[in-house]
């Protein structure tokens, strides 16, 4: 993400927790916040196998209510509004006119038809807001970034960590439900949803209780292990789930369906911005599929090189391109997602990637990359 | 994070934070310690083969931590005359000690002009500590 470096950025309500943990902090999407603490190998294990926590309050928020609350988000995202009940969370996407993508998002419906709370990228908030509102058809739209700060609690340990916290009752929360708890008599959202492939909640909780929350989950979750996780180990771990990232794997120019996220596309269901040209780019057949690869040679997959049918002569093979790439901290295995051309995108077809002018060979493989108790149900 | 780095006072430094430890015409060539901090866990490391031409400059190698990539570039021209394959093996040895083991090549330099475009520990420090 390009940097103004006069551009003031903005603070979570945990800068001073992160630096009482050591955080080295960096400027991300115009916010200051912890890429890392002890390591980003040691944080990404405790979240595979214990408990993290990691700050997200640097995610927009956006209500949507009123009676044209329904019919307005039907309108702006892809995915079906219609089938939220009370206490539901939806991922789903903002499409443009061209058949692009302005973000994704998650949708948490507090009551049908009248009251519901988006979330969406930091990167993007503005643009979405700009977006929600130019687009709205009658809903009553307002901008609660400032209001909330929002911690992900994440790993197969999280939910004893989550019932310790808030009570047996968060155990039950559904995957891809929602719940209010109250926390120091404070009204919190808790999410079971995340962007590990862990289990777990995001957390929405008032700016004034964040750092208390932060603490209380940090005491609790001693004998668990937990551990304060930043944005490096955020990135390998969605990473190794290939989980769409806005700007590398999807962006204003992505067909959500060569970038796998046809499920969230329902055109059967309802009119949408942009569906005749998402839906016609589907019916004449997709040019490239989002796959991941793993690299059998030496070297490292990395957002920007190229993908290509053989090891040499780049300059007449070129197939796809990489959108993100790391090399795995769970299985110690060089990864990397990348768009390529369809003829080429199935599983256990050898490719090769343009490395500083090497050819690597890359196989494409299932995903996740990485099995987890939550993608093995 | 510490802030006093071993900056041996023999040593030549570049703005891109190598170091070059100079015997006669043989440069042995490695990343400083500041370098080391900002990359993080070290887990992948790409160097020339003997007998390959380097260019003061211009980039030799690469080094990458889980998150990144980065370029290495050659403090002085020559001919790369040793590599440190340990390091190919065990990549998180250069976070351990960059300033020793943890060196990436040796080459035979082509001339020594090219030590004056290179800087000494003050002002080597000088910018690191600007950049802290």
């Amino acid at each position: 993400m390009a940097q103004d470096p006069n551009e003031k950025l903005q603070e979570t309500h945990l800068r001073q927790t992160h630096e009482g943990h050591g955080a080295k902090m960096v400027p991300f999407a115009g916010w200051y916040m912890p890429v890392q603490y002890k390591g980003l190998k040691e944080e990404h294990q405790a979240v595979r196998e214990g408990v993290g926590l990691f700050d997200v309050s640097h995610m927009g928020e956006i209500r949507v209510k009123g009676p044209k609350s329904l019919e307005t988000l039907q309108w702006i995202t892809t995915n079906d509004v219609s089938k939220l009940k009370a206490g539901d969370a939806q991922y789903s996407l903002f499409p443009n006119e061209d058949g692009g993508i302005v973000d994704d998002l998650f949708i948490y419906c507090m009551v049908p038809g009248d009251d519901y709370l988006l979330c969406v990228n930091a990167s993007n908030a503005d643009k979405d807001f700009a977006y929600v509102v130019r687009n709205n058809r009658g809903a009553e739209v307002v901008n609660e970034s400032s209001q909330w700060s929002q911690i992900a609690i994440q790993g197969p340990k999280a939910i004893e960590l989550l019932k310790r916290t808030f009570g047996d009752e968060a155990g039950v929360v559904p995957r891809n439900g929602h719940r209010e708890f109250l926390f120091n008599g404070s009204t919190t959202i808790l999410a079971r949803t995340g962007y590990t492939g862990e289990d777990g909640a995001e957390v929405f909780v008032r700016n004034e209780q964040a750092a208390a929350l932060w603490q209380t989950l940090i005491q609790k979750g001693q004998d668990l292990g937990v551990q304060p996780i930043g944005l490096g180990a955020r990135d390998t771990l969605r990473t190794e789930m290939k989980y769409s990232l806005y700007g590398n794997e999807i962006d204003d120019t992505t067909n959500p369906y060569e970038a796998g996220l046809g499920w969230v596309v329902k055109p059967a269901a309802k009119d949408f911005i942009g569906k005749a040209k998402i839906v016609a780019a589907k019916e004449k057949g997709l040019k490239q599929k989002l796959v991941g690869l793993v690299l059998e040679d030496r070297g490292i997959p990395r957002q920007g090189f190229t993908v290509h049918s053989g090891p040499d002569s780049f300059d007449t093979n070129k197939i796809g391109r990489v959108t993100s790439g790391t090399l795995s901290p769970s299985t110690g295995q060089p990864i990397g997602i990348a768009y390529i051309d369809a003829a080429y995108a199935d599983i256990g077809t050898t490719v090769y990637l343009d490395i500083r002018g090497r050819g690597a060979k890359a196989r494409v493989v299932a995903t996740p990359f990485v099995q987890t108790e939550l993608t093995k149900k | 994070m510490s802030t006093t780095y071993a900056l041996p006072e023999d040593f030549y430094y570049t703005k891109d934070h190598e170091w070059a430890q100079v015997d006669e015409n043989i440069v042995t060539i490695g990343v400083t310690e500041f370098a080391q901090e900002q990359l993080g866990e070290v887990v992948y490391v790409e160097l020339p083969e003997e007998g390959q031409k380097v260019n003061q400059g211009e980039s030799f190698g690469v080094v990458e931590s889980v998150k990144a990539a980065s370029d290495l570039y050659a403090p002085v021209s020559g001919t790369v005359i040793e590599v440190n394959t340990a390091l190919l093996e065990d990549p998180g040895s250069l976070n351990d000690d960059p300033m020793n083991n943890g060196w990436l090549i040796r080459i035979e330099m082509d001339t020594e002009k090219e030590l004056a475009n290179l800087m000494r520990v003050p002002d080597y420090r000088k910018l690191i500590t600007e950049k802290k």
